[in-house]
Parts: structure tokens; sequence; C-alpha cells
């Protein structure tokens, strides 16, 4: 049966239209219920941070805006537009393929294993998107990929292939190939997570470098505390498909409400 | 008898069955350069959406690899026009060789394209890039080098399987042999030198697959 979508608007309009806006999105694999009814808005050039413990569904909301995962109930918008679902006679469905593709092009994402194409060099790895997808002149490309990866510190390494970096370098190069892309909106889930600690500060400072110098609206997942609290506008607690609290990081960080940050956060103190 | 090698009859012999090396060597080319194309396609096939295509392309690869290449030979050659296919014995061999190094060959590709992570495919999808950029861009580039041993070993096998055409009247070796032995009544040579060309040729050939394996990942990054 065709989920009744009649009370959701076909487009966002007023004075404080968010970048993105997740509406009652349930996801469930199966039995098993992810996420719940997720409200969550993200307002242009917001930079908002999701923590929370392992399983809580983190991963799930970037996929699914990401459109990597189809949703179960709710509608996503992204600047206004919805992305999960197209109208059709002034109604909301599904979103098609074609719909998709050009929806999608709102978002870039940065995964915690790279996933850079292991066959090209850094350069053609940045390249790739915007000459075959966005039908951009090969010279143009990689000139602006040669200043992403200056951005992010990689131009000495841009004809290596992946084989040859480090992980700090995969995921920086990483970094460029999605920005490459012009993206409205940047995923991160966990990009410092398989990297050795030494290398960590290298890609958290392209970040934090984004946040300072980008006007882009972006959503982290990650574990690393300092580092949310130091560059987030606002920070999200998510518990078994939920968000349990959310609030400025030096509010949620120094002041927790619910007994369930105040152990989460205390339990990754102890870890750290 | 005893062991008796004629040495006149072998050089006599020689260029008849050089030149029909080239036969094999092209019956075997034509045959793969079929297997490495139609195989792909059976592989893509079998990944697409319409559970038909796949089902049909399954149980034909099934069906392949569990009857014997001789009685697929002999069924386009010999069956074939009772269904207004008639085909000489080239093209039949070719069709019939082809069609069974094909079903092998997908099944080598279908472990390539299963082989790429699924992270290749999602960072496709992040940069929003078609299906089709997805596959010739992206995924089979990373499919084909784990994919090269197998390959390279059916391109020997083929090549060894051209014999087999000799039942349909295909010029090649085999068949250039068996008509020397016939009218010489001397078996001895024919077949001692057709082991030897095909001894000489299947081994540096799978030597040389090695190597060009090696430089193929070098050249995609891969090593
Ligand atoms: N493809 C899938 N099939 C079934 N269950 C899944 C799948 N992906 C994720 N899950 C489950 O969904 C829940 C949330 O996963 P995830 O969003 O990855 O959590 P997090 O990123 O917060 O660790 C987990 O219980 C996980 O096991
Ligand atoms: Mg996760």
């Amino acid at each position: 049966m065709m989920e009744d979508l009649s009370n959701y608007p076909l487009e966002l309009t007023g004075d404080n239209v968010p970048m993105v806006r997740f509406l009652k999105v349930t996801k469930r694999y199966g039995d098993l219920v992810v996420l719940d009814q997720l409200d969550l808005d993200v307002a242009e050039g917001e930079m908002v941070t999701i923590i929370g413990p392992s399983g809580s569904g983190k991963t799930t909301v970037l996929r699914m805006l990401m459109t990597l995962e189809t949703i179960n109930e709710g509608v996503i918008y992204v600047d206004g537009k919805p992305l999960t679902h197209m109208e059709k006679n002034g109604k909301l469905v599904p979103a098609d393929r074609k719909y998709l593709r050009k929806a999608r092009s709102q978002i870039g994402m940065c995964f915690q294993h790279f996933n850079l194409f292991p066959h090209m060099t850094a350069l053609e790895n940045c390249m790739e998107g915007p000459v075959q997808v966005l039908g951009m002149k090969k010279a143009e490309a990689r000139e602006r990929a040669e200043e992403l990866l200056e951005l992010v510190g990689m131009s000495d390494k841009r004809d290596q292939h992946p084989s040859r970096l480090s992980g700090g370098q995969q995921q920086r190069v990483a970094i460029a190939r999605a920005l490459a892309m012009r993206p409205k909106v940047m995923l991160f889930d966990e990009v410092t997570s398989a990297l050795d600690p030494e290398v960590i500060g290298e890609v958290t400072n392209v970040i934090r470098s984004l946040v300072e110098k980008h006007n882009l609206t972006m959503l982290m997942v990650t574990h690393q505390m300092g580092f949310a609290k130091d560059i987030s506008d606002r920070v999200c607690f998510f518990f078994d498909g939920k968000i349990e609290e959310q609030g400025a990081p030096e509010d949620l960080f120094g002041n927790p409400q619910k007994e369930r940050t105040q152990q989460f956060l205390s339990a990754v103190k102890e870890a750290d | 008898m005893g062991f008796n090698w004629n040495w006149e009859f072998t050089w006599e012999i020689l260029p008849k069955l050089m030149h029909a090396t080239l036969n094999t060597l092209m019956a075997a080319g034509f045959g793969y350069a079929i297997a490495v194309v139609l195989g792909m396609v059976f592989a893509l096939a079998q990944r697409t959406p319409y559970w038909a295509l796949t089902k049909v392309v399954r149980e034909f690869i099934e069906f392949i690899r569990s009857t014997p290449l001789i009685l697929q030979i002999f069924f386009v050659y010999y069956v074939g026009p009772q269904f207004g296919l008639k085909l000489g014995p080239w093209t039949a061999g070719m069709i019939a060789i082809g069609l069974h190094y094909s079903a092998y060959l997908s099944e080598v590709y279908r472990g390539g394209l299963d082989a790429v992570p699924k992270g290749q495919w999602e960072a496709c999808t992040a940069l929003n890039m078609s299906t089709r950029d997805t596959y010739w861009r992206i995924v089979i580039p990373q499919a084909i080098p784990p994919a090269l041993a197998g390959m390279g070993n059916y391109l020997v096998g083929i090549f060894k399987d051209t014999p087999m055409l000799s039942v349909i009247g295909v010029a090649e070796l085999m068949h250039t042999a068996n008509a020397i032995g016939s009218s010489s009544y001397r078996y001895l040579e024919p077949y001692t030198l057709v082991g030897i060309i095909f001894l000489a040729i299947s081994l540096p050939t799978a030597a040389l697959i090695r190597v060009f394996e090696d430089r193929v990942r070098r050249k995609l990054g891969l090593k």
C-alpha cells in the first residue's frame, strides 16, 4: 500500500527554509526500526554533528540523505524541494531514478573508508565527476581539481594512485573529490575512524578550514568529541534511532540534560 | 615396428602443418574474441533488474557448462540447418566454441564484478554517476584485473580445444594431421609435430599472460 503523504508539503516555502529537513522519517530493515519518525533540520551554512553509540542510526541518516538508502516513511527535503519524493499530479510519490539523479547532485559525501577509485590518480579521481557527470571540459576540470587538491594540501601527490597514499592523504583526496561536484550539502561519516591517530589532524584541519572559509552546509558523524565541540554549530546525540538530545556544543557537552547523554559522554571520556 | 622417425617425411609435412597452425590460431583467436565480448554481455545481463532475462541467461550458461563442447559443435553445424541456419564449418565452429567459452568467461567476469567493493558503487552514487559510467569507468576496470588469470586459462583452453573443430572439417592442425596420416599411413610424425606445436604455443602464452596481468595491475595502479 502506498503511504499517505497528503500531510507533507510539496515544497517548503517561507522565510526560513532549511537546507535539509527530515520530516517524520522512518527507516526499517525488516522488523528492525533503525530510525523512528526522525525530524531534523539543518540550516544553510550550518555544521551539525551527530554523535551517539554504535548502531544508533547515525550512518543511516547520512546514507538516506545521499540516497544510498530508501526510506520507509516520511519525506526528506533539500533546499526546500523533496529529495526522496517527487510531485506527480499534485501529490508526492517516491522519486524515480531520473528525479533522484537531479536531486542528489546537491549532496556530497565522504566515507569512513575513503572509497577512492584505485585505478585513477588523485587528480583523475577529482576530475571524474566534473567531466563525466557535469560535462565540464577536461582543462577546466583539471584546473579546478588542482585548486581543490591544493586546498586539501595534496597538490604534490596529485599524480599518485590511492595505493601509494596514506589513509589521511586518501581521505583528503576524497574530500577534494566530493567538493569538485560543488555540492550544497557535505556529509562526513566517521571520516577519521579508519585513520592512524597521528594523521587524524590533517583531515580534521581540512574540515575545519571548510567550516571557517566556506559557506557549506555540513552534516558530520564523528566519535571525536573534542573536534565536534570545536567546530559544530549544533550537536545531536542519537540514541536508538531517535535524537535523544541536541543543542549548541557548549551546552550539550558542558551541561547535558538527559541521563543517556550524560552516560554516553562519560563513557566516551573514560575511553579516551 | 619400433621407433622409426623419418626426417625427410617430417620436413615434407612441416609446411602443411605450419599453415594449419595459422588456421588453429585464427580459430582460437576468433572464438576467443566472441567469448570475451559475449561473456561480458552474459555477466552484465545477470546483473540487470529484469529477472526473466537473468534467469534465461543463467540457465543457458548452466546448459552450456554441463554439455560437451563437441556436442555443441555438432549441434550448431548439423542441427542448425534444420532451423534454417546453414553455416559453413568455420562459422559454425566459431559460433559453437565462442558460445561455449563465453559461458565460462561470464563466470570469470562475474567473480571479478562481485569482487568490486560495495564502497566503489556508493562512491559512484555519491558522485551522481550514471549506471553506464559506473560500469564502464569504475566497476569493469576493477573487475578485469582479478579476472585476467581466469581469462588467460581459458585462452589456452580454447586453443587446446580447437582440434574438436576437425570433426566438422575445419582445416586446423588436427584435421590436417589426420589427413596426412590417412594418406601416407604415417601417424608418428604428424601427431608428434602437432603435440610439439601445441606445447610451443601454450607454454609461452601462459607465461606471457602472467606478465601481462602484472603489467595491467601496475598500469591501473592496483599494485
Ligand atoms: N543493510 C542493513 N541491513 C540490516 N540492518 C542494517 C543495515 N544497515 C544498518 N543496519 C542496522 O541499522 C542500525 C543502525 O546502523 P547505523 O546507521 O550504521 O548505526 P551507526 O552508524 O550509528 O553505528 C544497526 O543496528 C545496524 O545493524
Ligand atoms: Mg556508522
